[in-house]
């Protein structure tokens, strides 16, 4: 455990990406299995104890300190685990923390009634950099700014094998890795992968630019179709087998057990997850109820039906069909679906356009009348890359909606921003109050931040814990890609992606919008 | 009983402020650093170390009169008493005790009661009233073993000897004691100093403080740097100073280095838990043995110390006195 607390204090401080990965290739060289491919499963967010959640965490230690007192300290800090490693008032037992493995066997058996007390004394035990790590591992929010390819990264050049290679070998890897770690050390032959079985990593867009690139591009190469306001996933039906992945990998199958047992056939297919009744979507909002869940209820999945707009095949059957062009692809996958009848399974229609001046007409009429979040468009020729390539897709949204709208609340970020106002809560006119209708904390520079920073901190009225109400005196230009009416928000309106798009110090309160300007945005959605 | 203290620490019956950020007439000083010591009073009462630490950084004449009082010594001024006691913090740093009717006040201005090679060691005082100092008045400041802290700094720069250690803290006081560290955990090789560490460093070992072999780091060539400890402001390392450095490690030694998201925030590669301050654990500790009933608590984290003592069956009270932006206290 100490060399595993080592390796994430320096993977956390240390700004260089070369040297966290050079510190990676290190511990995986020299920590045996099956430690390293815990710490591995750590690294990569695969690593998830059903039991310890940060409430045990925080219950357990204010079992041990004053909750005023750890309430304190949290607002200064920032965030939880190091909270509450540094807080833990007890130190110095004799005996060393378990190893790694032995450790997360410990969270994995030990029952949640006994679970408060093992962890109490695992903090007594640990050194003050082993609780922090400890704390981390537990509550598997690292936060320390590595992502899983830096890991994988770090696994390809240790190995000199090839990162592509190793993503492909992920999937099918089971904890602790000891098959892919052999096969990494050379004393292994490269795992057996049911190549129509894996996920795969995914083919991703770029945004157009409206200036530069459709000058360039001759709208006849390219195939056009709906941005559908999902989330995209790869459903893989192999022998009998469903499974369903989000765009990182993640397995989702079991919380829509309503797409998965109703698909018919073998394939690798690319495509939108919605909800709605007869291939009719619904709002994102709908969306979001299930994919919150591990599980989906009954009642939602009576009242929330699930279906996928698929849009791309990547297996056809067993065959990897993922060097052929689109339009190849785009024949398969309508052969295939001609093949196999399917009733969540949907295709999404191809646009027709000559022009780009017709698109672009089309993708404003889809905004302005169905909601549409924009257009894709794809390349005829292009074969299936995984990764962002240049040139190949291509995505148009839809204008964002902007409103002028009013501070209201601000509140300090964490992690890095702990120490900055950084998440903000606007609202506009109703009648002569204001009413809350959404939070941002992104689409500023790290300037402008420490602009907000100090106005927040100038103009404040009054504070609640880590909250401070700011004088209604500073507009925000809000951006968002939608608007619902929602019956959480006291305004009745929730804003879907917004981020604040300009400050307007210039601007006075008083011309800032309405709810009623808002009734506009809701009714086109 | 009233105080004869009121809460900008002016002593009421001689008209004297112990620390005052304004220039005063009458100001007992408890140490150097700049939010307690300024220039410009009329007359000033300090430890003799103070006043020469003041006289270096501001010039001869940056009071109209000095008066030095040694430790333990009571002086007495019209119907007040006042005696200087360690409080443990930088050299010469002191804590004020005032009596006056039977009635005894002890302000400790910044301390920390572990031993510390540059500094008179703390001696607790008893009083009625005690102002203390809050810098690190939140229970998740529990310092470490600074030795701990220096080993883990020279571990690493054995494994990593192509690097340059960069210990970024402050020229007074901090400086002296993470040179005085390395010496206790038995570093014998040269330390090199940033241009700003120099003269006070030299005031040290003028007043017996031993820091053995310091070198100026200006025109040694760079390769002669790698592996080799350089003590600067922390600032400088943002400086074109540390091009002249080989891959510069950057190690800053201060109390906040506990918050690693604190110390990630700042670019801090190799933070060093080094403090010049009480921790919490101290700060109760010092509360309770003082056996004071009342409670002023001062510069820093005041509300947790506060409720604190509140929960002990004390009077205890926030002090709303100037101080620092937070991290910007020069003795951290």
């Amino acid at each position: 455990m100490k060399e595993f607390a080592q390796l994430l204090e320096l993977l956390a401080l240390t700004p260089s990406r070369n040297r966290k990965i050079e510190a990676l290739k290190d511990y995986f060289a020299r920590t045996p299995d099956p430690d390293r491919g815990f710490a591995l499963a750590i690294l990569t967010g695969a690593m998830d104890f059903k039991n310890v959640k940060p409430a045990v965490l925080r219950e357990v230690v204010t079992r041990e300190v004053d909750p005023a007192l750890f309430a304190m300290s949290y607002d200064y800090v920032g965030d939880l685990g190091e909270t509450i490693a540094l807080i833990w008032p007890h130190h110095g037992g004799e005996e060393e923390l378990p190893s790694l493995t032995e450790l997360i066997e410990l969270f994995q058996t030990t029952s949640k009634a006994e679970l408060p007390k093992l962890i109490a004394s695992l903090l007594t035990r640990a050194e003050i950099n082993e609780r922090w790590a400890l704390v981390k591992l537990a509550t598997g929010a690292l936060r320390i700014g590595l992502s899983a390819r830096l890991a994988k990264t770090a696994l390809a050049e240790m190995s000199g094998k090839d990162l592509q290679e190793i993503e492909e070998v992920w999937h099918g890897m089971t904890l602790p890795y000891t098959a892919l770690f052999a096969w990494l050390d050379g004393k292994a032959e490269r795992p057996d992968i049911d190549h129509a079985a894996r996920f795969h990593p995914m083919m991703l867009s770029n945004p157009i630019d409206e200036d530069k690139d459709l000058l360039k591009l001759d709208p006849a190469d390219f195939s056009a179709e709906w941005k559908w306001d999902g989330i995209r996933v790869q459903m893989i039906a192999s022998r009998g087998r469903v499974s369903l992945f989000s765009r990182t990998g993640d397995d989702i199958a079991a919380a829509f057990p309503d797409v998965v047992d109703a698909v018919f056939g073998d394939a690798v297919l690319d495509g939108e997850l919605l909800v709605g009744r007869a291939f009719e979507a619904s709002s994102f909002n709908d969306l979001q109820q299930r994919l919150n869940r591990k599980l989906a209820t009954a009642k939602q999945l009576a009242e929330l039906p699930a279906f996928i707009r698929v849009y791309d095949m990547l297996f056809d059957g067993q065959e990897d069909i993922r060097a052929l062009s689109w339009s190849e692809r785009r024949a398969r996958l309508e052969a295939w679906f001609a093949a196999h009848p399917q009733t969540r399974l949907d295709l999404s229609e191809v646009l027709p356009f000559a022009s780009w001046d017709e698109l672009a007409q089309l993708r404003r009429t889809g905004a302005d009348e169905h909601g549409h979040e924009g257009v894709m468009i794809k390349l005829r020729s292009a074969p299936y890359v995984p990764g962002r390539p240049k040139g190949l897709w291509y995505k148009w949204k839809r204008d964002p909606n902007v409103v002028d709208a009013i501070l209201m609340y601000a509140q300090r970020g964490h992690g890095k921003r702990s120490s900055f106002y950084s998440d903000y809560t606007f609202g506009v006119w109703k009648g002569n109050e204001i009413v809350p209708i959404g939070k941002a904390y992104f689409g500023f520079t790290d300037e402008e931040l420490k602009q907000l920073d100090k106005w927040v901190r100038t103009n404040t009225v009054a504070s609640f814990g880590p909250v401070r109400e700011v004088k209604k005196e500073l507009v925000f230009e809000v951006a968002f890609d939608s608007a619902q009416l929602s019956t959480r928000h006291k305004s009745g309106v929730a804003l879907r992606f917004p981020r604040i798009n300009r400050i307007r110090w210039d601007k006075p309160v008083g011309e800032a919008a309405t709810l009623e300007d808002m009734s506009v945005f809701v009714s086109a959605t | 009983m009233t105080p004869f203290l009121d809460r900008d620490l002016r002593v009421k019956p001689i008209n004297a402020f112990i620390d005052p950020p304004q220039p005063q007439a009458r100001a007992i000083i408890t140490h150097g650093h700049a939010d307690h010591a300024r220039s410009g009073h009329g007359a000033v009462l300090a430890t003799p170390d103070t006043i020469a630490i003041m006289k270096t950084r501001y010039g001869e004449d940056c009071a109209g009169t000095f008066q030095a009082l040694e430790f333990g010594v009571p002086l007495q001024v019209d119907d007040v008493q006042i005696t200087l006691f360690p409080a443990g913090h930088i050299l010469g740093s002191a804590q004020v005790l005032l009596e006056h009717k039977g009635q005894r006040i002890v302000v400790t201005g910044d301390y920390k009661t572990r031993p510390d090679r540059t500094a008179q060691p703390f001696e607790l005082v008893k009083c009625d009233l005690l102002v203390t100092e809050a810098t690190f008045g939140l229970p998740v400041f529990q310092h470490p073993d600074p030795l701990d802290e220096i080993r883990r700094l020279l571990r690493t720069a054995m494994a990593h000897p192509e690097r340059a250690y960069v210990i970024g803290c402050y020229a007074l006081g901090k400086a002296q004691r993470v040179i005085s560290l390395l010496r206790e955990a038995g570093y014998e090789r040269p330390i090199y100093l940033h241009g700003a560490m120099i003269r006070l460093c030299a005031l040290y070992e003028e007043r017996g403080i031993a820091l053995g072999d310091l070198r100026h780091s200006l025109d040694v060539p760079k390769a002669e740097l790698a592996g080799q400890i350089v003590i600067a402001p922390p600032s400088a390392i943002k400086d074109r100073w540390s091009r002249r450095l080989p891959d510069p490690v950057l190690a800053v030694a201060s109390g906040w280095m506990s918050v690693k998201q604190r110390a990630r925030q700042s670019g801090v590669e190799l933070p060093l838990i080094i403090s010049d301050h009480a921790d919490w654990n101290e700060l109760r500790e010092t509360i309770t043995a003082t056996e004071a009933e009342t409670i002023w608590v001062t510069h820093g984290r005041e509300d947790a110390l506060v409720y604190w003592c509140q929960q002990q069956g004390r009077v205890a009270e926030p002090l709303n006195i100037e101080a620092y932006e937070d991290g910007e206290e020069e003795g951290e």
